[in-house]
């Protein structure tokens, strides 16, 4: 068992090292789509991941920087209605991370299920509902364009955790020691 | 590859390098939310030279900051398209009065003073921060960027988060190239040349070595802080960190006027908007 002051450093620590793969991924494995400013993103699939092992706060910590950083230097400025929006899935999938229980090592069909049910939702959420509503209040672009880029982001970005996101978690928690694999010999 | 990272800081020994790294977060994220928010055309061309002004003393040199300059350029013309594409009549239903340019009133596709004066107003800010921007980057060192995070009021945990993000990107980044080639030697292909499922494929052979050897990095730096006692005061001083000068007063307070005439410029307007066709 761990106690809270090295957990917390941890945190610290996750979110530091997540932002700058996250900005690694974001910078070098961007494969586009054809719609302006949205690519398959692989580095959800990794926040899947950085949630499900450190929770929320580290989650959406690390893909708010690392999406900010990376916006920095590609364009100049960040464009900070889908950056928030980015923070706010890193949180929404961290707390996943008590359903999940990756650490015990035993992940079932049932959690990978409701896993991805969830994350489709909460994408959907944050980029249909969220990410375009920001951009026609905070930037005032027409509203057709940024839900279609919307709309783009929701299915990419749920593709990409629904394959990439479940890989790392499988191969994740068959890294773990699973509770109870001891047994006595008597 | 090599010139895509821009963190390009170096001391070229101007006066915006000696400004504190705190002043000049604020500057920017002050000028960033204020140029965000107005669609007052005069403004933002006045924020725009302003910036093109500081950026000549900053002695930058165009070769650095080239590739950047040429990815936005690029970005904003393609979201200008798409924007027309959508919304052809987006800026008649800004500003309320419509003087044709080609085409017909029937057409979809036609093209009006108000759209291109909206689109232009749009490529301004997209713009309009990227001289800030680079100057931001280019002339603050980053170790005395967290500790400016850290003076303008975030916690210091948070802070070394970005101080701990900023220092392993290019070990991240090494750590990727070096993964790559490895997995390109055993023959993944994962160039443009490839087919999409195989670049596919090819990026999670490189995802995954690069993933699980960042979990045992936080592991191991985790512990090495703990053997430090990290996190065990309430205050942390920093080694980079600047007192600030009569030229940051200053400079802070350009700055305020600045964001004020924005501001201003809201009530002038009667909105957002600055409307030369009424």
């Amino acid at each position: 068992m761990q106690n809270k002051q090295s957990n917390s450093i941890r945190t610290v620590v996750a979110t530091g090292i997540g932002a700058a793969v996250i900005f690694v991924l974001m910078k070098f494995v961007a494969i586009p789509t054809g719609i302006p400013n949205t690519q398959v993103n692989v580095a959800i699939g990794f926040l899947a991941l950085l949630g499900a092992i450190f929770g929320p706060v580290a989650a959406g910590l690390a893909v708010f920087i690392g999406h900010a950083l990376n916006d920095f230097v590609t364009y100049g400025s960040p464009w900070w209605t889908w950056v928030i929006v980015d923070g706010l899935i890193g949180v929404a999938f961290g707390l996943a991370k008590n359903r999940l229980k990756i650490d015990s090592g035993v992940l079932g069909k049932g959690k990978l299920i409701w896993f991805n049910i969830y994350q489709i939702i909460v994408n959907f959420v944050g980029w249909v509902l969220l990410a375009p509503t920001g951009d026609i209040i905070i930037y005032h672009e027409p509203a057709s364009k940024v839900y279609v880029q919307g709309v783009t982001t929701w299915l990419v970005d749920s593709i990409s955790v629904a394959v990439i996101g479940t890989i790392l978690l499988v191969l994740y928690a068959r890294t773990r020691t699973q509770h109870g694999s001891l047994t006595k010999e008597r | 590859m090599q010139h895509q990272l821009l963190i390009g800081y170096a001391d070229r020994k101007t006066f915006l390098n000696r400004l504190s790294g705190s002043t000049k977060l604020l500057s920017f994220i002050g000028l960033s939310i204020i140029g965000m928010m107005t669609y007052d055309t005069r403004y933002l061309i006045g924020i725009m030279l302003f910036s093109l002004v500081i950026f000549h003393f900053s002695k930058i040199r165009y070769r650095e900051i080239s590739f950047v300059v040429s990815v936005i350029v690029g970005f904003s013309v393609l979201n200008l398209v798409m924007v027309y594409v959508f919304a052809p009549h987006y800026g008649v239903s800004i500003y309320g009065t419509e003087h044709l340019l080609l085409g017909s009133n029937q057409h979809y596709f036609n093209l009006t003073t108000e759209q291109l004066f909206y689109e232009f107003n749009l490529l301004l800010k997209y713009t309009f921060a990227v001289p800030l921007a680079l100057i931001f980057l280019m002339t603050t060192n980053p170790s005395e960027f967290a500790a400016s995070l850290n003076k303008i009021g975030l916690s210091y945990r948070v802070s070394y988060s970005v101080a701990i993000a900023l220092r392993y990107i290019p070990d991240v980044q090494s750590d990727y190239r070096t993964i790559s080639l490895a997995q390109q030697a055993r023959g993944f292909e994962i160039s443009k040349k490839a087919k999409f499922m195989t670049r596919v494929r090819g990026g999670i052979q490189i995802l995954l070595p690069l993933i699980f050897s960042s979990l045992d990095r936080i592991e191991i730096i985790s512990q090495a802080m703990e053997l430090r006692r990290f996190g065990k005061g309430k205050h942390r001083s920093w080694y980079m960190a600047q007192k600030f000068k009569a030229a940051d007063y200053l400079t802070l307070l350009v700055v305020a006027v600045l964001i004020v005439i924005g501001i201003a410029l809201f009530h002038v307007n009667g909105g957002r908007f600055w409307n030369p066709f009424k």
